[in-house]
């Protein structure tokens, strides 16, 4: 099938008021008989339930956990971008979309990225209005930051806990409308298979965690907002649950899947410390602001400081590298995360990683510290001189800003952030990657929708800091419920779809037998063992640097790996129970045919572009080599198995914005 | 580190559940409260064993899936943190620990230590939200200036995870801690006052529902809550009740 990104005509910035003037709509009393189903509670599936339902269409909405308010948006902390100019520095619509373009490395979609810098705006308006407590200067006004990649503030925040915020407000959101029972939620359910029927999506199977029930759901169109596959490393950001699943089963039955290499690897994660470790915890962009990243110049210091003879703080300016602020002048501390954190890499692969494992750098606040208590102590008419003074001002004003950052990594690490700098080092936290979508955000099965995390839209191969909880929210709240209308306005003499056909029976017959395989394996070694060996195999072949002799063994050992998995998995329990480690099971399964297609993508671009950057393709300094051949975006179509896919290509094109070499000098 | 380890085991809803001993060996101080219990999972099933149900999912003391009673405290033994946060190295080498669930007639257990606390989200349907749509027609965000103190205070009340630990810890299993803390954030703000009357009302009169017990002020909830929400929220909820219930 030829791919068809139904990108509207017309000049850039008139595309999305031009199609939402001409597509179809659907009539209130028409949106009652026409039921929608959405996979995944979190800011872009919360947001897409809350407003469809409000559209009043009938809306069953899934999530795994045991209630919507705890999808892993819950986690994102630093904050989100918009074009609002608040700060009169010079940010408008065209700079969030060239700012996004360059920082994806010319690898997304123009017309997409246009429109979500257009919707941005009105994000902050809307959630205003549902009462998210943004932060406020003392005149009563929205408060912005930096982030990565730009030039201009343009990050609302909410301390370190926006995503917290927006998520608890699209969650009130959703409670409204289930109040009112527009919105069946089911909780504790995990999608296993998409129906479809006549060639449109119709409906899934989910099963029941508690009952172990698998359950037959129809709708009239299915919503997939189910995030990344960053745990496809094993260690990453994600919260344990966090799956491919729903969109890998999505891929098996004609959803395209794109880019699965583009992984962003994130600069400001707490160091890994030991085997035992079950997940990593990232320390917000927004520390950059303020933090210096720093390893010693000199090789001696380095060794004085794992033997534990010396201490950051004794070390002088002199002998520190402050190497980001060295490489990058222009954008110093704030270059973006793919840059960032491939420059730690380069230090400590130099040897200069300050922590036992040599897989460590210096986030440092002293200097911060400083500026602030001294600024303080200037307000308050205290003395500027007085050194434990400007020190105590100074880590108030910290503490205000990223207290529970700072409280976090106390608690991890067991050291005081506020007296020593942190260690950090970079960690796989969010995949840019995903299932591909046309302008409407419609997968290549019709009726199938995909939106935030889990589509690839709109951040190419890198994502810009506080950009993903902007994309979560425009996709579900402004974006999906005008597009899944047009398509929805041929369904209003459909009637209710019925569960009671052949090909719900057959979709149901192979989730379980699947789970009955899974169930009855007895092999010896638990799903975790499998889990981390592929995340091993991620990391070393397919991390933050890639070349193709890793690559194609990568491949090899990822299949021979899932061949041992069916063989030798064990499962305890039964399938009619509670069963964390059966829902684990199949969720290994699926990420252990997404890793080959991952290092099969990645062996295929033969290109560096943002977060994926091959060892064959850099400039003399070290940087990203992006090629003219490699523009456009890879789409894979399943046959079976993953080293069968089949390559289609999208390309290109940029009419608005001029392809250069991406520079943060 | 080796400890011994007294579990509360509970096949489902119907089963009566018992305390279990295990012994686990070698653990750093350095893992987290559930990366110890990864462990002892990983051994359970190698033995041929049931593992032990657990809820959590972040891991980084946001999403407030993780419970867990540990010798007799919501959360274990540290304070302003959840289980997920809560480190080995707070235990010492040749210790016994007691970990139960949640415990309340609301919070009914699901498996081990799984409870369900889908009454939380029942008393948020019944009033945690302002009847905005999202069509995104709405003023601009800054026509709204809100006092600084105001929006400092909405906040801290907002970052309650939901985790149900002030329910646990309390000995009449209230919940106003949790529901206060939702009210308290709108009453805040000038865009919650339109429906202050109706929410408060309805969000008390479904926690009652729910079968949560009253408030004696013994304070338990705060001293035990992660994230630190205030009593003072409490008492907020208390004065809008009254208005609310005056003008009602």
């Amino acid at each position: 099938m030829a791919l068809d990104s139904k990108i509207p005509q017309g000049p850039l910035k008139d595309k999305w008021t031009n199609h939402k003037n001409k597509i179809n709509l659907v009539n209130p009393a028409n949106k009652r008989l026409i039921d929608v189903i959405i996979v995944g509670t979190g800011l872009a599936g919360g947001s897409a339930a809350a407003t469809l339902a409000e559209l009043g269409y009938n809306v069953k909405a899934f999530c795994f956990q045991d209630s919507p308010r705890r999808a892993h948006s819950i986690a994102a902390q630093g904050g989100i971008n918009a074009a609002k100019n608040y700060q009169g520095d010079g940010d408008s619509t065209y700079r969030l979309f060239y700012d996004t373009v360059k920082g994806g490395d010319y690898r997304s979609r123009e017309s997409n990225v246009y429109r979500l810098a257009e919707v941005s705006a009105n994000i902050i308006d809307q959630c205003v209005a549902q009462g998210v407590p943004f932060a406020r200067d003392y005149g009563g006004l929205l408060d912005n930051r930096s982030f990565g990649g730009v030039l201009v503030s343009r990050t609302f925040y909410a301390k370190g806990q926006t995503g917290q915020q927006l998520l608890l407000g699209a969650y009130s959101a959703m409670n409204r409308q289930i109040g009112r029972g527009k919105i069946k939620m089911y909780n504790r359910h995990e999608m296993l298979d998409v129906v479809v029927v006549d060639g449109k999506a119709r409906g899934i199977i989910a099963r029941n965690l508690v009952t172990g029930e698998v359950e037959r759901h129809s709708a009239h169109a299915v919503v997939l907002g189910t995030g990344g596959y960053g745990n496809v490393f094993f260690l990453s950001t994600n919260a344990m649950g966090s799956n491919v699943t729903a969109a890998w089963k999505a891929h098996k039955r004609g959803a395209y899947f794109a880019n699965p290499c583009y992984t962003q690897i994130h600069p400001t994660c707490i160091p890994v410390s030991g085997d035992h470790q079950s997940k990593l915890t990232l320390m917000s962009e927004s520390l950059r602001n303020d933090g210096r990243i720093w390893v010693p110049k000199h090789k001696k210091d380095v060794d004085a400081i794992r033997n534990k003879t010396l201490k950051p703080i004794q070390l002088k300016e002199e002998d520190r590298d402050y190497y980001l602020e060295r490489r990058y002048p222009a954008f110093g501390n704030l270059v973006p995360r793919d840059v960032a954190s491939r420059a730690a890499k380069e230090r400590c692969d130099a040897g200069f990683g300050v922590n036992a494992t040599g897989e460590a750098v210096y986030l440092d606040f002293a200097a911060a510290i400083q500026r602030y208590g001294k600024e303080q102590a200037q307000i308050k008419h205290l003395d500027q001189n007085d050194a434990a003074l400007v020190k105590q001002l100074g880590q108030a004003v910290v503490k205000n800003k990223y207290g529970n950052l700072f409280q976090m990594y106390e608690k991890i690490v067991d050291e005081n952030p506020y007296e020593t700098p942190m260690m950090i080092y970079p960690a796989v936290h969010y995949t840019m990657g995903g299932i591909w979508v046309d302008y409407n955000l419609q997968t290549t099965i019709p009726g199938l929708y995909a939106v935030g995390e889990a589509n690839f839209s709109d951040h190419g191969a890198n994502r810009l800091g506080a950009s993903a909880l902007m994309q979560g929210l425009a996709d579900g709240y402004f974006v999906l419920p005008y597009t899944i209308g047009d398509y929805l306005s041929h369904d209003i003499r459909t009637g209710p779809i019925s569960t009671e056909t052949k090909e719900f029976e057959a979709a149901e017959k192979k989730v379980n037998s699947e789970i009955e395989h899974l169930i009855n394996n007895n092999g010896t070694k638990p799903v975790d063992y499998f889990h981390k060996r592929l995340g091993k195999i991620m990391w070393n072949k397919c991390g933050m640097a890639r070349n193709e002799k890793e690559l194609k063994e990568a491949i090899e050992e990822i299949s021979a790996l899932r061949a041992e998995f069916w063989k030798d998995v064990r499962v305890p329990g039964t399938a009619n129970e509670f069963n964390e480690e059966l829902a684990k099971a199949g969720r290994v399964a699926d990420f252990l045919e997404l890793g080959e297609l991952f290092a099969k993508d990645a062996l295929v671009r033969e290109e560096s572009a943002g977060g994926h950057f091959r060892d064959e393709y850099q400039t003399p300094e070290g940087e990203a080599m992006r090629r003219k051949e490699f523009q456009f975006v890879s789409a894979w179509e399943y046959k079976g198995e993953p080293k069968d896919a089949v390559l289609h290509k999208e390309e290109l094109t940029y009419e608005n914005i001029e392809v250069k070499e991406r520079s943060y000098k | 580190m080796n400890l011994t380890l007294k579990i509360w085991r509970q096949k489902d809803a119907n089963d009566k559940g018992k305390i279990v001993d295990y012994k686990i060996n070698d653990i750093s101080p350095d893992m987290s409260f559930l990366e110890m219990l990864d462990v002892l999972n990983s051994e359970l099933i190698t033995k041929g064993d049931e593992p032990v149900a657990f809820d959590h999912d972040c891991r980084e003391g946001i999403c407030g899936s993780c419970s867990l009673y540990i010798n007799g405290e919501a959360h274990g033994p540290d304070r302003l943190v959840t289980t997920c946060q809560l480190h080995m190295r707070k235990f010492k080498d040749g210790d016994t620990i007691f970990i139960e669930p949640f415990r309340a007639k609301a919070f009914p257990v699901i498996k081990d230590l799984v409870v369900d606390r889908t009454a939380f989200d029942r008393v948020q349907h019944a009033g945690g939200f302002i009847s905005v749509n999202t069509s995104g027609n709405t003023q601009d965000a800054n026509s709204i200036p809100i006092e600084k103190v105001n929006a400092d205070k909405a906040f801290d009340a907002a970052t309650c995870i939901g985790c149900g630990a002030c329910v646990a810890s309390c000995k009449n299993s209230s919940a106003m801690l949790f529901v206060s803390a939702k009210v308290s954030q709108f009453a805040l703000l000038p865009q919650g006052q339109v429906e202050a009357t109706d929410r408060v009302l309805n969000m008390v009169n479904q926690m009652d529902e729910e079968g949560f017990g009253n408030c004696t002020n013994t304070g338990a909830c705060e001293v035990e809550c992660p994230k630190g929400i205030s009593l003072e929220n409490i008492a907020r909820m208390n004065r809008e009740f009254l208005t609310a219930s005056l003008k009602g």
